[in-house]
C-alpha cells in the first residue's frame, strides 16, 4: 500500500503531463468537429440532393467505423499512401475531429430544423441573402441551443482520445500505462488516470454549462420556442 | 381610377402551384404611390401565398412583376434581393429574430445589406423604435415584448430598410383583441404618411377605413374588386359585402 501510494505520487506529475496532450487532442478534435460540423449541417439543410448524399455518406463513415479502425487506417494507412508524416498526436486529434464532426453535424442539422422557420423567411423578406441570413440569424441561434448536446460530444471525445495510445502518442492513458508495465501498480495507477479523465470531463461540462448559461437568451427558456 | 398616377408595382398574371393543385390562378394587381389595397377572402384563398409571390420568397411559377417599370427576372439573384429592399413586408406571427434585442432586430438587417455603421444603424434604429412608441423597449429580446411590442418591432424593422412598398399578411390576426389596437394605430399612421401597402387583414376597422381597394380572393383568384363604397354600400349583394357582414357579426359576438 505504502509503495502504491509513493509510486502514484512519483509518477503523478508525468501523468499530469500526458494530461496537457489530452486536452490538447479533444480541444483541437472539439474545434475541427466544430468546423466540420457547422458547414456540414449547412449542407444537410440547405444543400442540394448531390451535396445531401455526399454528406450524409460522410456521415455513415464516420458513425459506422470503429475509432481505433479509424486511428490504424489513417496513421498507418492513409497518411503515408498521401506521403504526409503526421504525428500520432496530429493523427489522433484529426480522426477524433473528423468523428465528432460527423455527430456534430447532425446535432446542428436538428437545431436547424427545430428553428422557426419564420425567422430565416423575415430575413429573406429583408433583402439578406441566404449566406448572411445563415451566419447572422441560423447560426448564433443553434450553436446556443447546441451547447448541451456538443457538451455530451465533448465528454465522449474526451474519453475516445485515451485510445490514442494504440498509436502511441504520449497522453494519459499511454504514460499510465508505461508506468504500470514498469512498477507492476495497475490497480492505483488506473485508478489515478480514471480520476484525471473524471476532473477533466467535470471541468469541461461545468465549463460549458457556464458558457450556455452566459450566451442564454433573456426571457427565451421561460417562454419557449415561440 | 388610377389614371392619374402611374404604377410603381405591377404584378401581372401570377400563377403558382404546388404538386398539381393550382394556388393562384393568374392573379394580377397594380399600385401605384400611395395605394392601400386590401385582401380579403375565406381561409385557404391564396392571399398569403400571393402576398409571399410579390416578393419571391415564394417563387411564382409564371407571371410578371415590374417595379418602377423595370421587370424583374425570377431567374437573377440581384434582382430579387432589390426587389425584397424595395418591398418591405410584415407577416402575422412577427417572426422577430429571438436572438436579437429590439434594437439588434432592426441594425442587424441595416449593417448586413445596407452595409451601414453600427452607429448608423443604431441611430435609424431609434429613430423607428420611437416611431412606434417603442424607445424604451430597445433592449429587451422578443420573448420580453408582447404581442403588439413585437408587432410593432416587427414594422419598425420593415420600414427601416426605406421600402417603397409594405406588403402585410395578417398583421393582427396572431394577436391577443387587447392588443390589436396599437397596432392598428401603427398601420393607420403610415397610412396617414402615405405609405404604398398591399395588406391582407379581416380587421374591419382597417378594411373601412384604410382601403382604396378591396381584392376578394377566393379559390386563387380575385373574383372581385372595387373600393370599398361601392363593394360595400348597404343592400349591395356583393361576396365581399357578406364576408365583412360575417366578421361584423363575429366581431359584435367577440366584442
Ligand atoms: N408550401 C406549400 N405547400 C403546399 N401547399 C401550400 C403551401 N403553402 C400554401 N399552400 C396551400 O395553398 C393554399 C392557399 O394558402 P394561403 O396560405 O395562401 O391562403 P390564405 O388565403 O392566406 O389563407 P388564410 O386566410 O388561412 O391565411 C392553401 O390550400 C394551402 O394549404
Ligand atoms: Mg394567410
Amino acid at each position: 500500500m505504502q509503495n502504491a501510494l509513493s509510486v502514484v505520487v512519483d509518477s503523478l506529475p508525468y501523468l499530469l503531463q500526458g494530461s496537457f496532450l489530452t486536452a490538447g487532442i479533444v480541444v483541437f478534435a472539439m474545434f475541427l468537429g466544430l468546423f466540420i460540423g457547422i458547414f456540414m449541417s449547412v449542407g444537410l439543410v440547405y444543400g442540394n440532393r448531390y451535396i445531401r448524399n455526399i454528406l450524409t455518406v460522410y456521415v455513415w463513415i464516420f458513425r459506422g467505423v470503429p475509432v481505433v479502425v479509424l486511428l490504424f487506417l489513417f496513421y498507418f494507412g492513409l497518411f503515408s499512401f498521401l506521403g504526409l508524416n503526421f504525428s500520432a498526436f496530429a493523427t489522433v486529434s484529426i480522426v477524433l475531429g473528423m468523428t465528432t464532426g460527423a455527430y456534430q453535424a447532425n446535432i446542428f442539422k436538428g437545431a436547424i430544423l427545430s428553428l422557426p422557420q419564420g425567422q430565416f423567411k423575415a430575413a429573406s423578406a429583408l433583402g439578406m441573402s441566404d449566406i448572411q441570413a445563415i451566419k447572422s440569424i441560423v447560426l448564433p441561434q443553434i450553436l446556443r441551443l447546441s451547447i448541451p448536446a456538443w457538451s455530451n460530444e465533448y465528454s465522449i471525445i474526451l474519453k475516445d482520445s485515451a485510445l490514442a495510445f494504440v498509436i502511441g502518442a504520449p497522453e494519459i492513458m499511454a504514460r499510465t500505462q508505461f508506468v504500470a508495465s514498469r512498477t507492476y501498480q495497475h490497480l492505483s495507477l488506473y485508478i489515478t488516470a480514471g480520476i484525471i479523465y473524471f476532473l477533466l470531463t467535470w471541468a469541461g461540462v461545468i465549463g460549458l454549462r457556464k458558457l450556455e448559461q452566459y450566451v442564454r437568451i433573456p426571457g427565451y427558456s421561460q417562454h419557449g420556442n415561440q | 381610377m388610377m389614371t392619374d398616377k402611374k404604377p410603381i408595382l405591377r404584378v401581372k398574371n401570377i400563377t403558382k402551384s404546388f404538386g398539381d393543385v393550382t394556388i393562384l390562378n393568374s392573379v394580377s394587381i397594380e399600385l401605384a404611390k400611395g395605394d392601400i389595397k386590401i385582401l380579403i377572402g375565406p381561409s385557404g384563398g391564396g392571399k398569403s401565398t400571393f402576398l409571399q409571390c410579390i416578393n419571391c420568397l415564394v417563387m411564382p411559377d409564371s407571371g410578371e412583376i415590374e417595379l418602377d417599370n423595370e421587370r424583374i427576372q425570377f431567374t437573377r439573384k440581384q434582382d430579387i434581393y432589390r426587389l425584397r429592399q424595395e418591398v418591405g413586408m410584415i407577416f402575422q406571427d412577427f417572426n422577430l429574430f429571438d436572438h436579437l434585442t429590439a434594437l439588434g432586430n432592426i441594425t442587424v438587417p441595416l449593417r448586413k445589406v445596407k452595409k451601414m455603421s453600427k452607429k448608423e444603424a443604431e441611430q435609424r434604429a431609434r429613430l423607428e423604435l420611437e416611431q412606434v412608441g417603442l424607445s424604451d423597449k430597445e433592449s429587451l429580446y422578443p420573448a420580453q415584448l408582447s404581442g403588439g411590442q413585437k408587432q410593432r418591432v416587427a414594422i419598425a424593422r420593415a420600414l427601416a430598410m426605406d421600402p417603397k412598398i409594405l406588403l402585410l399578411d395578417e398583421p393582427t390576426s396572431a394577436l391577443d383583441p387587447t392588443l390589436i389596437g396599437e397596432v392598428i394605430n401603427v398601420i393607420k399612421g403610415l397610412a396617414v404618411k402615405g405609405m404604398t401597402m398591399i395588406m391582407a387583414t379581416h380587421q374591419i376597422s382597417l378594411i373601412h377605413n384604410l382601403a382604396d381597394e378591396i381584392l376578394f380572393m377566393e379559390d386563387g383568384r380575385i373574383v372581385e374588386q372595387g373600393p370599398p363604397d361601392a363593394l360595400l354600400a348597404a343592400g349591395n349583394k356583393s361576396k365581399s359585402q357578406g364576408f365583412c357582414d360575417l366578421l361584423n357579426e363575429l366581431s359584435e359576438v367577440e366584442g
